[in-house]
């Protein structure tokens, strides 16, 4: 699938790493690791900038992850102004960030900085797909 | 402490919620302002080098035109751009084209007119202020980033909703005491903590309002300085720095790393540190953003931030005034135009001719402008 079908919004249609949204639509999140100096990339990265290489594998984002920071959004960008509100957070899978949505189960109240998440894989309504963390 | 390269004319234009004028009409409020207090004439000027946020510009290449209108043909002109930080950077590149012997006299010119697009437009390339590719997807905007960072300056330090109030009743006094703010009415704490929520924990009153405006900064060699100037006042230290823009680039998110490191260039170059410094202009887009300033610029201990505000010695009169014209919060943050006016407060202070934002016989003083959520990061310290 290309590019384009990933997040409610898509901005960007053509990239090497397009194979992402065929992972998530498997229900899996994946990032890249660098074959040559293995280190892991989330969001995934088509180029290594350390090595500087180009030979990347994908790798599952597993297990659960803690919550960095959050914030409960009030006012959205164009395009999202009828979601609101929503969470926004970062959340740390051993070293490996990843950046999303909280699911609106969560209240804000329910939402601490240190909680275990995972990330779990979505199809939004019009077949856009996502990821969104969840409760671990 | 370097005098090589001095500030030898300010200007700004008031800051506005919609200039009603075109984009070179507000720039040449701020150049004839600058030119007047320098006291030379355009031709005097060797190089221009415009700065703003081009998504907001109709104009497409505005440094020709506006170049153009200021009568600085046929002197060459150029762009700058890191969005918020554009006009300091704007400065870094005027000093260094300077330093290096290509020009004596070289023009800094800021604006932004964020009314030039319509307000749809405006929210729609907010959006993409964010990796375009892993974060705008999910809906994010700029008051959504700080307020992160907000949230795990709480939760590491203690700090609260009440200290980043503290810092807007800072802004909204002493925007009342500036006529070129947009905001000049005074705050209650009530309002502040009672605003309506943006992104939590930020209400209203903790997020800057857009303006349109434009800033101007005139620089000079050491010697075409003491030939023309009465007053220079010299760039002593000058620091820049990065960080991911992506989110999932940083280590932690109470405090911007481009702002430590940008601070630590340029204490080095003016060998100074942040105990020598009098009055400070801070990047203050949104509160959080004050805080984490004293804390990355080494005003305060990591997590300790919140006893300066708390103690009042960010004031006027207090340890290390900061923001004493309204800061962004008052007044306004017209992109590519707030780095050069907050050099301008600081070079009107350090001159004496801040008015009643005056503080007591500063010597030396500090400008921190960030782009984007610290993804640019930019220090400046002068002297007189």
């Amino acid at each position: 699938m290309g590019f384009e079908n990933f997040g409610q919004i898509s901005f960007a249609a053509q990239t090497k790493v397009s194979d992402f949204v065929d992972f998530l639509k498997n229900g899996e999140l994946r990032g890249t690791k660098c074959q040559e100096c293995g280190r892991i990339f989330f969001p995934p990265r088509a180029d290594c900038s350390w090595c500087p290489e180009s030979s990347m594998e994908w790798v599952k984002i597993e297990g659960a992850g803690n919550l960095v920071s959050f914030t409960r959004v009030h006012y959205g960008p164009t395009g999202f102004e009828n979601d609101t509100p929503y969470t926004l957070a970062l959340a740390d899978f051993n070293g490996v960030k990843v950046f999303g949505r909280i699911t609106k189960e969560l209240s804000e109240e329910q939402t601490k900085i240190g909680m275990a998440l995972k990330a779990a894989a979505v199809t939004l309504p019009g077949g856009q797909l996502t990821y969104e963390l969840i409760p671990a | 402490m370097p005098k090589d390269v001095a500030v030898i004319g300010v200007g700004q234009s008031s800051f506005v919620r919609n200039y009603e004028g075109s984009i070179r009409e507000l720039a040449f409020e701020a150049f004839r302002e600058a030119i007047k207090d320098a006291g030379i004439t355009p031709a005097d000027i060797n190089a221009s080098i415009i700065c703003s946020a081009p998504e907001y510009d109709k104009q497409r290449s505005p440094s020709g035109l506006i170049a153009e209108y200021l009568g600085l043909n046929p002197q060459p002109t150029f762009a700058i751009e890191t969005v918020c930080s554009s006009s300091t950077t704007g400065i870094r590149v005027g000093y260094s084209l300077i330093k290096a012997g290509l020009h004596d006299i070289v023009l800094v010119l800021g604006f932004q007119k964020m009314s030039e697009i319509s307000s749809a437009d405006s929210q729609e390339r907010m959006g993409r202020g964010a990796d375009i590719m892993w974060e705008s997807p999910f809906g994010t905007m700029m008051p959504a980033y700080y307020a992160m960072h907000a949230r795990a300056h709480f939760n590491k330090y203690g700090s609260t909703e009440h200290d980043l109030a503290l810092i807007r009743i800072k802004a909204a006094k002493y925007g009342q005491l500036n006529d070129k703010a947009v905001y000049r009415k005074g705050l209650e704490l009530d309002q502040v903590l009672n605003a309506e929520p943006v992104a939590s924990p930020l209400k209203r009153f903790d997020c800057c309002a857009n303006a349109d405006g434009s800033s101007c900064v005139i620089l000079a060699s050491a010697a075409k300085a003491k030939e023309i100037s009465k007053k220079p006042v010299w760039v002593m230290g000058l620091g820049a720095a990065t960080a991911s823009l992506t989110m999932t680039g940083r280590d932690a998110l109470d405090g911007l790393d481009s702002a430590r490191l940008a601070a630590k260039e340029a204490y080095a170059m003016a060998g100074v540190g942040p105990a020598d410094i009098d009055v400070a202009e801070v990047h203050d887009c949104f509160t959080i953003a004050e805080l984490m300033a004293y804390e990355n610029l080494g005003f305060a201990e990591p997590g300790k931030g919140v006893e300066l505000i708390r103690a009042g010695e960010t004031y006027l009169e207090g340890k290390i005034p900061v923001n004493v014209d309204g800061g962004l919060l008052s007044k306004g943050h017209p992109i590519g135009a707030t780095g050069g006016s907050q050099v301008r407060t600081v070079v009107l202070q350090l001159r004496g001719e801040a008015g009643s934002m005056q503080v007591a016989d500063p010597e030396i003083g500090l400008v921190h402008n960030i782009g984007g959520v610290g993804i640019y990061g930019n220090v400046i310290i002068f002297g007189r």
